[in-house]
């Protein structure tokens, strides 16, 4: 018997971390101009200290102008995303659930769509609608999908799919008003992709994702119990409504706030916490933080991929992610189900 | 008792680290209960006023054929609601009041398992138990596991603890799941149809053990079962429900009374007393 312990969630953490700092780091070199890793290293360690002047401003354009803000995008994307899996999973009793099967990327698709139909080439508009649409679908959902005046799992994820094929019908009717170049633009973001970077200040988006993870872990240990059955969790002092209004709430935000910046990146949601639940367990005090690093780990080794494989061209990251995790996915499950 | 249980090896081992939990005293006086579809609509199934007690070292079965209220009786028990009119108190503290921890200290509801969604270890199934003593993301100490270690003990699942909960026989299950109760070091133990998927020698396994943790460690132990004979062997009081009333309460010997049961389980019965006082029921004619 050797229950969890916090120091090892904090080393599991720490050494997640370190992955992905070996990813950012690959993801920082490689490109149309590539930049020794040394020289990498050398730049963000000045930048870090604020020693500008030390840094050639070639190095500083890619690192800090244009690398950087795309990785700290995936990282914010992939952490969200997971998270929200892992949660819904719970929520949901549901191993396929995934941030998206509620409805929330299709409402956020219909407020993109929106805007680009309304006031097509506002600078961060599609964002802003996005992120209301999503916010939209989130509070429909949520009271077609209560039972008694509660959250029930089966009627909040049948409300869930009847909602986004419906939005999803919206979505193609308005799609064929589109013209060609926005038709383009909003295929790669149905698809997910990480090109453009987002209106708001990054900063206001991390501050997001840390309430959305944080809110969530605070309900891990009841997560645990909710896992082996909503009954037996509720006899064992689990006050069930209230931990899946809160998994509800935060799982959802953080899908919408990953959909109004990124698009509808496809499987790391799904994937991520099943990999981790994998190699660590299902316990939800370790697999909420580890599922958090280990989607920006994905996250960022799928779009470096993205923009470096058929350079100049690109491909959507949501293609990558699936391309990049199916494979490891089933390798686990296979080494399990030996 | 000591008739039944004295052939075998011990069941229980002996743990002298860990206080044993005082038996709770339970009463339900007038308790009745009415459920229905809406907030509006005429009550689909009542539950009458029903009274009895049980008090520390008693196990007390709870009969009555299929939607006789059994099972709502017992949620009512476990304060999962509250009852329409009546009391139901334990240690002098009505149930629905207690707050959710608190409850799940005192009160272990055992109930047929759910699917599991991932796989889980026998021990962190147990560990689960503790969780009523925990603060919201603390880990569980060293105490913690000490006292699913004594309850995996209780019930003879010691060398159960590394397997997984999806692996086990329909026994070994039922045992962990006990243990999982015990963990929670209730006083009033609450079982609802715990031999549905038993063999009878699963069964009578299960009842002695119910019977030992009521005589050596001081619970009350109340059981939903449709079990009439195992019920009259181990119990010290039923409690028969039929069509939502309660029916009588007594010993078995006070209980089973041949009209009485062909009336409520609509079989033709016969009700054999043994020696010691401990009717039978048998089948009666030829089929």
């Amino acid at each position: 018997m050797r229950p969890l312990t916090s120091r090892r969630v904090l080393w599991i953490c720490a050494v997640l971390c370190a992955v992905l700092l070996l990813a950012v780091v690959i993801a920082l070199r490689m490109g149309a101009y590539s930049i020794a890793v040394g020289d990498i290293v050398m730049t963000l360690v000045n930048g870090a200290l604020g020693r500008r002047e030390r840094i050639p401003s070639e190095f500083w354009l890619v690192v800090f102008g244009l690398r950087l803000p795309r990785i700290a995008l995936g990282i914010l994307v992939g952490a969200a995303l997971s998270t929200a899996g892992a949660g819904f999973q719970a929520l949901l009793r549901n191993p396929l659930a995934d941030p998206y099967v509620l409805g929330v990327s299709s409402g956020a698709a219909l407020g993109a769509i929106l805007s680009l139909i309304a006031a097509p080439h506002t600078p961060g508009a599609i964002q802003a609608t996005a992120f209301a649409g999503a916010l939209a679908t989130i509070a429909a959902v949520y009271f077609l999908g209560r039972r008694g005046g509660q959250i029930d799992s089966a009627t909040l994820l049948l409300a869930g799919i009847v909602t986004a094929s419906f939005l999803s019908a919206v979505i193609m009717f308005l799609m064929t008003t589109l013209s060609g170049r926005d038709l383009r633009g909003m295929a790669f973001w149905l698809m997910g992709d990480l090109a453009s970077p987002p209106a708001v200040d990054l900063r206001w988006l991390y501050f997001l994702l840390i309430v959305g993870v944080g809110s969530m872990y605070t309900t891990a240990s009841d997560l645990n119990l909710i896992l082996t059955g909503e009954q037996e969790a509720r006899h064992l002092g689990v006050n069930v409504s209230r931990v899946k209004l809160v998994v509800y709430v935060a799982a959802s935000v953080l899908t919408g706030l990953a959909v109004s910046v990124s698009g509808a990146i496809g499987y790391v949601g799904l994937l991520v916490p099943h990999l981790m639940r994998m190699i660590f367990g299902s316990d939800y005090r370790l697999l909420i933080p580890a599922s958090a690093i280990g989607g920006a780990i994905l996250i960022v080794i799928a779009d470096t991929l993205a923009r470096t494989v058929v350079a100049p061209t690109e491909l959507p990251v949501g293609a990558m992610t699936a391309l990049a995790g199916a494979p490891v996915f089933i390798y686990l499950m296979r080494r399990r189900v030996r | 008792m000591s008739a039944v249980m004295g052939s075998g090896t011990p069941l229980v081992q002996p743990v002298t680290a860990i206080s044993k939990p005082a038996g709770a005293r339970l009463i339900v006086e007038q308790a009745s209960y009415a459920y229905s579809a809406t907030d509006r609509s005429a009550p689909k199934f009542t539950l009458g006023p029903a009274s009895f007690e049980a008090h520390p070292r008693e196990l007390v079965a709870i009969l009555g054929p299929n939607a006789s209220g059994k099972s709502t009786l017992l949620t009512l028990l476990a304060g999962l609601h509250r009852p329409l009119s009546g009391r139901i108190e334990v240690d002098g503290t009505e149930v629905s009041l207690l707050d959710l921890r608190t409850r799940a200290q005192r009160i272990a509801l055992v109930q047929q398992e759910s699917e599991l969604l991932f796989p889980l270890r026998v021990w962190e199934y147990v560990l689960q138990g503790r969780y009523p003593y925990g603060r919201r993301l603390r880990f569980e100490s060293e105490e913690d596991c000490l006292f699913a270690g004594n309850a995996l003990a209780q019930v003879g699942a010691d060398k159960l603890r590394d397997r997984w909960m999806d692996q086990l026989s329909g026994g070994e299950k039922q045992r962990v799941i006990l243990a999982r109760a015990l963990a929670q070091q209730p006083s009033l133990l609450l079982l609802d149809e715990p031999t549905q998927h038993l063999d009878i020698g699963g069964k009578v396994e299960l009842l002695r053990r119910l019977r030992r943790l009521a005589d050596e460690s001081r619970y009350t132990v109340l059981v939903v079962t449709h079990e009439l004979n195992l019920a009259a062997e181990f119990s010290d009081r039923i409690v028969l429900l039929h069509k939502g009333k309660c029916l009588r309460v007594g010993t078995p010997a006070e209980v089973y009374e041949r009209a009485l049961l062909e009336d409520v389980f609509e079989a033709p019965l016969e009700v054999e007393m043994r020696a010691g006082g401990r009717p039978r029921v048998i089948l009666r004619g030829n089929y």
